[in-house]
């Protein structure tokens, strides 16, 4: 073992993990977050905690995991390269640490453009693969990214991204090697609609022995309406939602497509189980997390292991 | 500035325009005495310099006269010219100066008959508008 | 290039409402390529200036000279006999000429006409792009000749983020995402290899992070 994570046992252990997200309020409220996480209590064994995602201002992924670790859960610190340099960085991951914060996950970040301060310096010091390579240089040699010794240093369990369904495709699993070359523990895919496509970029994975080498969790989201799924569909980057998934959608009533997607999700997990090289599931239900304890149970993923 | 007669500068291109411009003529077509020609060997020849300098001198309007579309003698000038037409637009606009004061306009040598309505038509709009206010200026400094 | 754009004239024109003689330099190098300070946009300028200050019930009068590089002293010096005769100087060139103008002559008030934008390339007439971002340590041996600092929007150095879409980058479909074009060109190149490699962390002591930089040739330094 590599660190304390709770998120390391579960998975060294065998078992099928799963996380979920909680993106802290856009305001100082400390109970919103304490909110979100009570549906997930039990139910997941690591919460992400946002790092003022889509660009947004909000409460920070430090802050707000700080307050769910209160709360009992196991908070995966998120961290983008867009809003700091490395020396906030490094400052923070000592900082979460030393608040009992054992798991992180390195990221780039949504570029500003999509966000509220779209006026704002994009820093980008560092890029996600960089960062990886400072966490675990920190954890494992004890070193700051400058070079200079630490004292106490932080056992951080490295997580990443990886979007299989961005181009260019062929790209898509020597990144993924990249990200494990630099240290990465593990990785949380994009949200996953087309699984034949994610099937095909698995055998890519495979074939580099990828899913030896690190845990791969495999992202889903339900998708609350076909307005929802079409937004998905259209507009945002880097994300596949195939036009059957639309359709099915469209086919039911108002009142009746939040069910559907919850079955969507469902059986998404369902076939993403049968891929070889999943180690686990992490479940992005975006402002609707009341709704992830439905799908954890439904896909037949409790109770969760106590490690 | 009662009586007004308003000052236009057409510049016309060789090809077109200004042999229009003749075939009006012997074709005993009248066009208003307000509008200046000033032939260019290709629409696409006139230079933003060229307008803005027009206005500056006191111009009320500025036309830029060129083929039909297709039909540039050197290929694209026509086109040039438009895009040049509008880019000097937005400056009259920052500048303060009405950009409908400018425009560009296209047809054949044989259209005699366009030509002089073009005339007509440009000098009555510039005579409804007015002096442009570089000419209204010029005109009050002289005074004072 | 550097490349430039004209600021607002109503900006320009709050600069010199004080003055009644003004000096406009333009420059015949980066900013007459991109058509935003050449002797054409001098001219340009000094008119609609003169216009929008008459139109105002004001006058001023502008005397126009481009200079053939505005970033050399040497060049700067022409305007020695023009400057006596001026109230200010409005300098059509990049940063680097308003602030040599500026430089010489210490109690003549300067000011930029342009922005200064970044350094780039012509991609057809009239279009410029941004290129470089000198960050004084090349990468392009290893990514294809292709900048993943000036052109990828996150400045990403070991390949690309998870909003790449058919070419594309996140911020916008009139965007190429660098890093599909280094890819093509590594892939045209046989150079695949090259982007399994991780770029370290870059030290950006040499682009700007140590303070303003300085060459010295000391060969040519006297």
């Amino acid at each position: 073992m590599k660190t304390e994570s709770k998120l390391e046992k579960v998975l060294a252990a065998g078992h099928l993990a799963v996380t979920s997200e909680c993106g802290p309020p856009r305001g100082a409220m400390p109970d919103k977050v304490r909110e979100k996480g009570k549906y997930l209590e039990g139910v997941v064994d690591g919460v992400n905690v946002t790092d003022n995602q889509t660009a947004m201002v909000r409460m920070s992924s430090l802050a707000a995991s700080v307050i769910l670790k209160q709360e009992g859960h196991n908070p995966l610190l998120q961290m983008v390269s867009r809003d700091r340099n490395r020396l906030a960085m490094q400052a923070d991951i000592i900082g979460a640490y030393s608040l009992g914060i054992d798991t992180m996950l390195c990221l780039s970040g949504d570029h500003t453009k999509f966000g509220d301060h779209p006026m704002a310096a994009n820093v980008h010091d560092i890029d996600s693969i960089q960062m990886i390579q400072m966490v675990k240089r920190m954890r494992d040699e004890g070193l700051f990214q400058g070079g200079a010794e630490i004292k106490s240093p932080p056992k951080m369990f490295i997580g990443a991204a990886a979007n299989p369904f961005a181009d260019p495709f062929e790209l898509r699993v020597l990144r993924l090697a990249k990200k494990i070359a630099a240290g990465a523990d593990f990785i949380q895919t994009q949200c996953i609609f087309n699984v034949d496509k994610f099937e095909l970029w698995m055998e890519g994975v495979r074939a580099m022995g990828l899913h030896k080498k690190c845990y791969i969790l495999a992202g889903v989201t339900p998708i609350k309406s076909v307005g929802a799924a079409r937004y998905m569909k259209n507009k945002v980057p880097g994300m596949d939602v195939p036009q059957d998934i639309v359709d099915r959608m469209a086919a039911q009533p108002k009142e009746k497509q939040p069910e559907e997607g919850i079955s969507i999700c469902v059986e998404t997990i369902e076939r993403l189980k049968k891929v070889e090289g999943v180690a686990g599931f992490h479940i992005m239900a975006i402002d609707w997390e009341e709704k992830v304890g439905e799908i954890v149970e439904r896909a037949g993923l409790l109770p969760r292991p106590v490690v | 500035m009662d009586n007004f007669e308003p000052v236009i500068v057409a510049f016309c291109c060789h090809y077109c325009a200004y042999t229009a411009a003749d075939m009006a003529g012997s074709q005993r077509l009248s066009y208003p005495p307000n509008v200046k020609v000033v032939r260019v060997p290709c629409s696409g020849k006139v230079d933003a310099m060229h307008i803005v300098k027009a206005f500056e001198k006191g111009a009320d309007g500025v036309y830029v006269a060129g083929c039909l579309e297709g039909d540039c003698h050197f290929k694209n000038g026509n086109s040039k010219a438009a895009r040049m037409v509008a880019y000097v637009s937005k400056y009259m606009e920052e500048i303060g100066i009405e950009p409908e004061r400018l425009a560009m306009v296209t047809m054949s040598a044989g259209m005699g008959y366009r030509f002089a309505q073009v005339a007509t038509e440009m000098t009555e709009k510039i005579r409804r508008m007015g002096p442009s206010p570089i000419h209204a200026a010029i005109a009050t400094g002289k005074a004072a | 290039m550097i490349t430039a754009e004209r600021k607002p004239l109503e900006e320009l024109i709050d600069y010199i409402r004080p003055f009644r003689r003004l000096l406009l330099v333009g420059c015949n190098e980066c900013v007459t390529v991109c058509a935003a300070g050449g002797r054409k946009e001098v001219g340009l300028l000094a008119s609609g200036l003169q216009m929008a200050l008459l139109k105002a019930g004001a006058s001023i009068e502008v005397r126009e000279h481009t200079l053939e590089r505005q970033c050399d002293p040497e060049y700067v010096e022409e305007l020695v006999p023009m400057i006596d005769g001026v109230d200010a100087v409005m300098s059509m060139a990049c940063g680097c000429g308003v602030q040599e103008v500026a430089r010489r002559f210490k109690d003549k008030p300067v000011f930029p006409a342009l922005n200064t934008k970044f350094m780039g390339a012509s991609e057809r007439q009239g279009v410029w792009a941004e290129r470089c971002q000198g960050c004084g340590d090349c990468l392009l041996g290893k990514t294809g000749g292709i900048c993943p600092i000036a052109r990828c929007a996150k400045q990403l150095m070991n390949g690309p983020c998870g909003g790449s879409t058919g070419g594309h980058c996140e911020i916008g479909d009139d965007v190429d995402c660098a890093w599909a074009l280094i890819w093509e060109r590594l892939k045209a190149l046989g150079l695949q290899e090259n982007y399994v490699e991780i770029t370290p962390a870059k030290d950006w002591r040499s682009g700007g992070g140590g303070g303003p930089r300085k060459i010295i040739r000391e060969d040519l330094a006297e």
